[in-house]
């Protein structure tokens, strides 16, 4: 089995973000793996790791700026074999690269470079973007079965037993025979450190990188953003020193009580 | 005659006899409790100094408080003095984000004090593992130390500005932002460590280093405590100005942490008898990390790093310190704690650990747990008996005097950041200072505090 993981270089969760005249400032930020692809990657590496797969190789693959290819040596230093980097210079937090052109570039790779993927693992949405879109997406354009919000992903058959989380409880979906399309959520698995043995390893480990304009897809912004804002910010609480006063305030100021 | 007190201040700042002064009069490590029966929660200077005028008058003890998480029974009663918090004095008066200069009351908790500042692109010149309780009014009475001691120095270094209470009620303001200022005796800094013996501070003006653009964690594991030494020489070599901390944690201390949280690396393996937190702040990421990386390969290269992780991400990077800062919640909540806070050449500096497990060999059960800021020569060394809160006077007789005489033969500090308080005050003339230097000490006290009344019987030999 050959599994294509999609790894998305993001603003760090931790970061507060600032948004200026363009959006969002992205300058001297710091970057890094978006949580839910590392989630993803962790799960392409088990499965490697786990002999009944039968994995052959674990390809990762960024779409983004040079800085992408540090993204990809995360991935590399986790467990994944190789490295694919779609060199753009557009910006992929939804503001220029959107998540149609997205999913369409891994249909490109999937169709022109790597013929022979069985499993495709992303992470069900982007920090920055939060669309959840470039899954199903591609599953629909290369006409997959799609299972997104994975907590748990098992070996059955010739396909897979997947558990997927949602608001009123548990789906067990079984996809009978891949190739498949499968987003990855939260509780799927806690990944792994990457430590150094393997960083010095994924140095040596081959990155392709293509230009994105070279696949023929239509990168051009499909959804106009029209304005990027911060929410109003949340004033602060207030100490207030005995009942009478708490009261006061939650009558006329708060207006939650008569 | 307390029930004088309450009528300079309005009631809701004076707490007397009632549920609340549990907290107030117990410390952080369970080993000191006080008897007060008043705290004191002033909201101005000037109710400070009113309530000290007072007590100076009829002299009557005061303890001043801060964030209560000192471990050598400095900020409690030791009768029933009464306490006065500073928890009130939490007002950030001003920030010069050109000059970097914080000026806040004594009552702001560092944590706070650390986003505030952040929003502001900047840091505080200090971190510990009690920075969501200890407030930084109690930092400068103790100068307390921390992870970035390395990096930015002590609150000496730091401090620009302070205004103080005197014993009496003077109201000394010695408040700055001036960073240079060469105009007679520069005595915030007699302030500055003196664990609330002579006045209680209740502002100051700290200078802030920015914010740094990078920050790298690496968590790296090695086998002998020479390969920790190795390591940090490396480090010092290869990482120049950006290093930032390097902490370490032998097997001991790591086994206890590992049974509540996870630790990446496999330190169960035998090899594995330390682990080193190495973290770097620049201006510049490439930079950095083109450095971090030179260092990591050369003391992989060199045998002396057999394993280890680099933070890809600052969740990872919070990880890792969650780890070397539950060191000492953890331990603590293990058994009793015989602490230990020394400052030890680095050729001496795990000896004393060996030495002290071959003295203890007759207590099976005795694990001594060592962690702390090697790059300062600044050891934690902690002894405990798992499952057993109790002190046993057996052990204690073990380790003291041995261990003050070990580290007085070495030239080294029987409390290199944790301060003296109601555990170590005994000691000072013995195993720390001459006594020409406690006779010049106790004249300084005399003068500042005739009455006595400032946190007596701490600091000085009582």
């Amino acid at each position: 089995m050959k599994i294509l993981v999609g790894v998305k270089r993001v603003v760090d969760y931790a970061v507060k973000v600032r948004v200026g005249a363009d959006g969002v400032n992205l300058k001297n930020v710091k970057m890094s793996l978006n949580p839910f692809c590392e989630i993803a990657v962790e799960e392409a590496v088990k499965l490697k790791e786990n002999k009944a797969a039968n994995v052959s190789e674990v390809v990762a693959l960024s779409v983004g700026p040079k800085q992408c290819q540090e993204t990809l040596r995360t991935a590399l230093a986790m467990g994944c074999d190789r490295g694919i980097h779609i060199s753009t210079d557009l910006r992929t937090d939804y503001m220029e690269l959107q998540s149609d052109a997205v999913a369409k570039l891994f249909q490109k790779v999937i169709e022109e470079k790597e013929k022979d993927i069985h499993l495709v693992l992303v992470g069900k949405q982007a920090i920055d973007s939060d669309c959840g879109q470039v899954g199903p997406a591609l599953a629909g354009y290369m006409s997959w079965p799609q299972c997104t919000f994975a907590s748990k992903v098992d070996l059955d058959g010739d396909g897979l037993l997947v558990e997927r989380e949602t608001d009123s409880g548990t789906e067990t979906i079984k996809v009978p025979k891949l190739p498949a399309v499968v987003t990855c959520d939260l509780r799927l698995n806690t990944p792994r450190y990457a430590t150094l043995p393997n960083i010095m390893k994924a140095k040596k480990k081959k990155v392709d990188t293509y230009k994105a304009e070279e696949f023929g897809v239509d990168l051009e912004v499909k959804n106009k953003v029209l304005e990027v804002y911060e929410p109003p910010s949340r004033k602060e609480g207030i100490l207030v020193d005995d009942v009478d006063t708490l009261i006061d305030k939650l009558r006329n100021e708060a207006s939650v009580i008569q | 005659d307390y029930k004088n007190l309450p009528q300079r201040a309005p009631a809701s700042i004076v707490v007397i006899d009632s549920k609340e002064l549990e907290k107030y009069n117990s410390d952080w490590t369970g080993q000191y409790k006080g008897a007060s029966r008043i705290v004191c929660r002033p909201q101005s200077t000037e109710e400070v100094a009113s309530i000290l005028e007072y007590c100076n008058k009829e002299k009557i003890g005061v303890v001043p408080q801060a964030g209560n998480t000192g471990v050598v029974g400095g900020s409690v009663p030791v009768h029933d003095e009464i306490i006065l918090s500073v928890e009130r004095l939490n007002e950030i008066h001003s920030f010069d984000a050109i000059n970097g200069i914080l000026q806040c009351g004594a009552g702001c908790i560092l944590q706070t004090l650390q986003e505030k500042v952040a929003s502001w692109n900047h840091l505080m010149p200090i971190d510990l593992g009690a920075k969501g309780t200890c407030m930084i009014g109690g930092n400068i009475a103790t100068n307390a130390g921390g992870q970035y001691y390395y990096r930015f120095g002590s609150i000496h270094a730091n401090i620009i500005g302070l205004e103080v209470v005197l014993p009496n009620g003077t109201i000394l303001d010695l408040m700055s932002t001036n960073r240079k200022d060469n105009t007679g005796y520069d005595l915030k800094h007699l302030f500055v460590g003196s664990e609330g013996t002579l006045g209680v501070v209740t502002k100051v003006a700290l200078n802030c280093p920015s914010l740094p653009s990078a920050r790298n964690v690496a968590f790296l594991a090695c086998n002998s405590f020479e390969s920790v030494c190795q390591t940090l020489s490396f480090a010092k070599e290869e990482l120049g100005e950006v290093l930032a901390a390097f902490e370490f944690m032998d097997k001991q201390v790591l086994d206890q942490v590992a049974t509540e949280k996870t630790i990446p690396l496999k330190i169960r393996n035998e090899n594995y008898n330390f682990c080193v937190l190495v973290e770097t702040q620049g201006s510049n990421r490439e930079h950095d990390t083109a450095k971090l990386e030179s260092f990591l390969e050369q003391v992989m290269d060199s045998g002396h790093v057999v394993d280890g992780i680099l933070a890809q991400d600052t969740k990872q990077v919070y990880e890792m310190w969650e780890i070397r800062e539950s060191c000492n919640p953890i331990i603590k909540s293990k058994g009793y704690n015989y602490k230990y806070d020394i400052s030890l050449p680095l050729s001496a500096y795990y000896d004393i650990a060996k030495k002290m497990r071959e003295r203890l060999l007759p207590f099976p059960d005795v694990i001594v747990a060592n962690w702390g800021h090697v790059i300062d020569g600044n050891l934690h060394l902690n002894i405990i008996t798992p499952g057993n809160f109790e002190v046993d006077s057996q052990i204690k007789g073990m380790i003291e005097p041995f261990l003050f005489e070990y580290v007085v033969a070495q030239n080294g500090s029987i409390s290199a950041e944790h301060g003296l308080g109601q555990s170590k005050n005994k000691y000072l003339g013995k195993y720390a200072k001459s006594e020409a230097a406690v006779t010049i000490m106790r004249s300084l006290k005399d003068s500042f505090d005739p009455n006595g009344i400032m946190n007596p019987e701490k600091f000085l030999p009582s």
